[in-house]
């Protein structure tokens, strides 16, 4: 349940930009998750939901936005798209592949009081 | 003091600790106010969400008053990698190993593949040609260090109580206390779990990742973060082959589905079968760490 850790680095981001840039609310989150990336989407909303509670983030929504897996196939020759790391190239069904997007895991934006 | 990242825990004992390290803020200790009160306050009396940090300002909004009712929402860009602290930590972490000459191996496995074991015969052979030190993560309990210790190295024991990996911030605090001698090699042996660690830099040189023979073949289809992560794949307890159906070469195809340029190592740490491959990556990876950059 690294979720759990990722929504608390989420937390410790949020508090920061709090003093910096003068909020004291923070309403909704988006979440830029690609595909390929190490953190499963219903499990960053359970856990944002119970890591939030009591701080200036509490009830806010998370908004995700999911990135679809990108990859260079070497044999084609070509970008791809791939829906997860142990899928073929859709044009060869090939295997050799090396992720060139997709594995974002960032903080987008803010709405905030 | 910390001195990694000025935390304000206290040094903990080198050699035998249970670092029960919290490595988040203390977010979360809430006094809250659930009074109503329509009064005026001439102080910063915060009452919208009880939380204990006093350095929020929370009457900063218009006037430095805050307005119930009011909205002031806004929309802020910001753009920040979710791991961005951690990777912090783990270039600090990159840096003093870098400096010293330290090649930093990143253990990985679900529990009971064999980590600890293939560690502990690593070190009886290689402890006479040069320094090496370890790191070991488990949830709980001092029992991996000490079968460490045992074989005469250095070891610091990181607990992660609740936590399910180690990070940057953890491994940092390892360090303090572990000062690994130049030119050796750190051995990080994660907590069992094919999932967490693999998101969680530490500064480590070279990420490995074990699959026994017990388990099954599928492992890498089945935790593909973990296998794109690693850049060597070590089948472990390989002296079992003739006793259960696990096919290795069917588990190094699916381990090169999700990243063709894994190495892939096969050994016994009972037998001693393989090993000399295993040394002779570890000496490459020491002697590349060891050059002056």
């Amino acid at each position: 349940m690294h979720e759990m850790a990722l929504c608390e680095s989420v937390l410790a981001v949020l508090e920061r930009e709090a003093q910096s840039q003068s909020f004291h609310r923070v309403k909704t989150v988006w979440l830029e998750i690609g595909a390929l990336s190490c953190a499963a989407p219903e499990a960053m909303t359970f856990c944002f939901r119970a890591v939030t509670r009591g701080t200036l983030a509490e009830n806010a929504t998370l908004e995700i936005v999911r990135t679809p897996g990108r990859a260079w196939c070497m044999d084609c020759s070509d970008t791809v798209t791939v829906g997860e790391r142990y899928d073929p190239c859709p044009l060869c069904g090939g295997y050799q592949l090396q992720v060139t997007g997709g594995d974002e895991l960032r903080i987008k934006e803010l709405e905030v009081a | 003091m910390c001195t990694v990242c000025g935390c304000g825990r206290p040094d903990m004992p080198a050699g035998k600790d249970s670092h029960d390290h919290d490595h988040h803020h203390d977010h979360g200790h809430g006094h809250s106010h659930d009074h109503d009160h329509d009064h005026d306050h001439d102080h910063d009396h915060h009452h919208h969400h009880g939380h204990g940090h006093d350095h929020l300002d929370f009457g900063g909004g218009l006037g430095g008053v805050h307005v119930p009712g009011l909205s002031q929402a806004r929309v802020v860009r910001i753009e920040q990698d979710i791991l961005a602290e951690n990777n912090r930590y783990a270039d600090g972490n990159r840096r003093l190993l870098a400096e010293r000459g330290v090649f930093a191996v990143n253990l990985m496995s679900g529990p009971g593949a064999g980590k600890t074991t293939l560690l502990v015969r690593t070190l009886e052979d290689l402890r006479d040609h040069f320094p090496l030190s370890v790191i070991e993560g488990d949830q709980r309990t001092d029992v991996d260090a000490e079968r460490v210790r045992a074989t005469g190295a250095p070891a610091v024991q990181v607990n992660t109580g609740k936590g399910c990996h180690l990070d940057g911030h953890m491994v940092g605090h390892a360090l303090e206390h572990l000062d690994p001698a130049a030119g050796g090699i750190l051995f990080i042996e994660n907590v069992g779990n094919l999932v967490c660690p693999a998101a969680f830099d530490l500064g480590e040189a070279s990420k490995a990742v074990l699959v026994s023979v017990t388990d099954g073949e599928d492992k890498p289809i089945k935790y593909p973060d973990m296998f794109a992560a690693a850049s060597v794949m070590i089948v472990s307890k390989v002296d079992l082959l003739p006793h259960v159906p696990f096919d290795v070469d069917r588990c190094v195809e699916f381990a090169r589905r999700i990243n063709p340029s894994v190495e892939v190592l096969r050994l016994s740490a009972t037998t001693g079968e393989g090993l000399a491959d295993w040394y002779a990556w570890l000496e490459r990876g020491r002697q590349a760490a060891a050059e002056p950059a």
